[in-house]
């Protein structure tokens, strides 16, 4: 993906969210609380921020709040009864008879900025119903849909396949 | 509690299944992908739930399987999508041409 100019340099909370991520994923590994795991997975953490940080330009994207944990959160409960409706709708065109579908290539636009936020973004769509991201250019997606209704123009395949996402997704990447 | 995983395991096995025969019965490389993708994805994470409810103790390991299933499958299969698409095969479409780039 391109780098995009208007993702601002790196900053301190760019380390700390490096730094925080590490930890979580230490954490969950070792499985516990318990203190002594705790101590060297903050040390190794800092060391993974402080030696790699400078590397992780996945998370420059990301737009720091004190709401952003709420909005991860509504976005993934979202995205999960998407991705439990994608399944069902599938099941149900595979188990017909006749296999109604009516595939097209349609372009859709995003106003998201940051590799991040294409990359999740392209990745909701994927896992969504009936669509599948082919390839991103800029700021425009080529989506595989299953079952596109005639006549569909860039406007609202826009509207119907990732505005819901976009929304969620604006709120805490850029 | 181990019933309720016994559950989610054939529920995660159903999808899969489910997947596989979307796989079979789809006409080309695309929707083939779709049904893959879908229910690979929801099979793992069900089947991974349903671990859960089996063996309390892994819940954070799975959790961490879940997190790169999720992050990783969507981008296995835009990155086929797209190589297919580069290799020049078109998309089986049945309805009238839609938008600027076919």
């Amino acid at each position: 993906m391109e780098h995009t100019a208007d993702i601002p340099p790196l900053s301190w909370p760019h380390y700390l969210l490096v730094f925080f991520v590490s930890l979580l994923l230490w954490v969950l590994l070792t499985g516990t609380f318990d203190r002594q795991e705790l101590v060297a997975g903050v040390l190794v953490s800092a060391a993974v921020t402080l030696l790699f940080g400078r590397r992780f330009e996945i998370f420059t994207g990301f737009r720091f709040s004190w709401l952003a944990p709420f909005h991860i959160l509504s976005y993934l409960g979202y995205f999960f009864v998407a991705l439990i409706r994608a399944n069902l709708d599938l099941a149900a065109r595979v188990l017909a008879p006749s296999l109604p579908i009516n595939p097209a290539l349609v372009e859709i636009r995003t106003g998201l900025k940051s590799p991040l936020g294409r990359m999740l973004l392209a990745n909701s769509i994927t896992l969504t119903p009936g669509t599948l991201t082919v390839d991103v250019v800029d700021d425009r997606l080529l989506v595989h849909w299953v079952y596109c209704p005639p006549g569909t123009d860039l406007h609202q395949a826009t509207e119907r396949i990732s505005a819901a996402f976009e929304r969620h997704l604006s709120r805490f990447l850029i | 509690m181990s019933l309720i995983g016994d559950i989610l395991l054939v529920v995660g096995c159903a999808f899969i299944a489910l997947g596989s025969l979307g796989l079979l019965r789809m006409p080309d490389v695309f929707n083939r992908l779709q049904a893959g993708t879908k229910a690979a994805t929801l099979g793992t994470l069900a089947v991974l739930l349903g671990i859960g409810f089996n063996h309390p103790g892994w819940w954070a390991k799975l959790v961490v399987i879940a997190g790169f299933v999720l992050f990783t499958n969507p981008v296995g299969s835009s990155s086929i999508a797209r190589a297919a698409r580069k290799a020049g095969i078109k998309p089986r479409v049945l309805a009238r041409k839609i938008g600027t780039d076919g």
